[in-house]
């Protein structure tokens, strides 16, 4: 099993480190626009909120795999894990604001030790949809996740899995060996209670992302493909498909640079800036929590620790108006977002 | 003087095609985006079809369009190596098959 990027003693554990490569060389040099210089000729800066319709938080980065393109860099020798007082704290912003959906990702969230107090307590105040974004293994892991189905389905978890692709080729070779065959499982174990069925109201969406230095295709036609072989060898049902695009943050950067596919992955996305795609990136209507309780325009922006902008940083002192006022931090790297139809956890947003 | 005849950065300006006589270049665009799209046959093995016929043309740009394309598109390299193998059949069998040729001169020739 590959180690994190920071247990490796990598550069590019580094955000700063990241963000300087994402400034320089053929942004700096003109060979190709920044993002900022892109989202201003479309007469879409400065990129402003909409109101706020789902708290993302990460709970912690730790993770039963090690996905070569992770842009968490999680894995099991990440250790950093939200403790319940910054969930509690989730729970208050929850109840005050707009926010309708909580989305839960990690690491693998369902590792952190308070992981179902969490959801409990989400359910008990009403919260319309409970996303958790599930590697699926992790319910294979371990005896004591055995059960994970069963507890989604009884506080009516939206369940969204991580799935490369249909084959175990390439599944496998992204997230690891043995990975598809427990994947199957646990999507059969979610199927067998009435998860990803047609007409079921117990959510089960697929997401896939490229496994490589290219762009995602069709997110529809892509999820023809993903339930055609699917359903046809292993008799596994789900409702939709989200198409994401990887971007070129952590360890997708890492294989980027090692692979020397940087430049040309760079110029795909950038080629491919969809201007009609910024109206609906996620940044502008979620609000990202990281395991220590700081805040985020969205995942991206936290794990190269790129802050929202103003005077509120942290769950403790959350300000719905301020943070309505502000301006989204954006860099290089949400050109990942805007190409092609535009990718957002939520899939294809164009 | 450029030293090689092919240059992979000419493909992004293939678009460019068009400048020197955009009414015909539009109507083979046109034409172009309306063979790859869902028809009879899906998008998918359009695709393909194309792979294999750029190997069979050795056209090194059709080869790393579709190449890509069919990664985008969740093909996967096993398709792909059959796509080629079925390039190979016909090129090798295009050949093969002209022997025949050969064969009734030789036969006509020969006492």
């Amino acid at each position: 099993m590959i180690k994190s990027l920071k247990r490796r003693e990598s550069e590019l554990a580094n955000a700063e480190k990241q963000l300087e490569l994402l400034s320089n060389g053929i942004f700096a040099q003109g060979e190709l626009p920044t993002f900022k210089e892109s989202i201003h000729k479309s007469g879409h800066f400065p990129l402003k909120p909409k109101s706020l319709e789902i708290l993302q938080i990460n709970v912690g980065y730790m993770c039963n795999q090690v996905c070569k393109h992770c842009h968490v860099d999680a894995g099991p020798d990440r250790k950093e894990i939200m403790a319940k007082e910054i969930m509690s704290q989730c729970l208050e912003i929850l109840k005050n604001t707009s926010a309708h959906t909580l989305d839960l990702t990690g690491g693998a969230p369902e590792m952190n030790p308070n992981f179902r107090w969490f959801v409990e307590e989400a359910s008990k105040i009403g919260v319309r949809d409970i996303i958790v974004r599930s590697n699926l293994t992790i319910m294979r892991a371990n005896k004591k996740y055995y059960d994970l189905p069963a507890f989604f389905k009884e506080h009516n978890i939206h369940v969204v899995s991580s799935m490369p692709h249909w084959t175990r080729g390439k599944t496998d070779k992204q997230r690891g060996e043995g990975v598809f065959d427990q994947s199957i499982k646990a999507l059969k174990a979610l199927n067998k209670i009435g998860y990803g069925l047609k007409d079921s109201p117990l959510k089960l969406d697929l997401v896939y992302n490229p496994s490589g230095a290219f762009l995602p295709g069709d997110q529809a036609s892509m999820e023809l493909d993903f339930k055609k072989a699917l359903m046809e060898d292993f008799g596994i049902q789900f409702h939709n498909l989200f198409a994401l695009t990887n971007l070129p943050i952590s360890r997708f950067l890492d294989y980027l640079l090692a692979s020397e596919n940087y430049e040309d992955y760079m110029y795909n996305l950038v080629e491919a800036f969809n201007p009609a795609a910024v109206e609906n990136v996620m940044c502008t209507n979620t609000i990202s929590v990281s395991w220590d309780g700081y805040l985020y325009d969205c995942d991206f922006n936290q794990m190269l620790h790129l802050p929202v902008n103003g005077k509120v940083k942290h769950v403790s002192e959350y300000n719905e108006a301020i943070l309505q006022n502000r301006e989204i931090v954006i860099s290089q790297h949400c050109y990942g977002c805007t190409a092609g139809a535009g990718s957002s956890c939520q899939g294809s947003v164009a | 003087m450029q030293k090689t005849y092919y240059d992979p950065a000419d493909l992004k300006n293939f678009g460019k095609i068009s400048d020197w006589n955009s009414s015909l270049g539009e109507k083979f665009f046109d034409y172009y985006n309306s063979v790859f799209k869902e028809g009879a046959l899906s998008a998918r093995e359009k695709s393909l079809i194309a792979l294999a016929v750029a190997h069979t043309i050795q056209c090194p740009y059709c080869i790393d369009a579709y190449t890509g394309d069919g990664l985008q598109r969740g093909i996967t390299k096993e398709e792909m190596m059959e796509a080629l193998h079925v390039a190979g059949a016909i090129r090798g069998g295009a050949s093969l098959v002209h022997g025949v040729q050969m064969m009734s001169k030789v036969n006509k020739l020969e006492m």
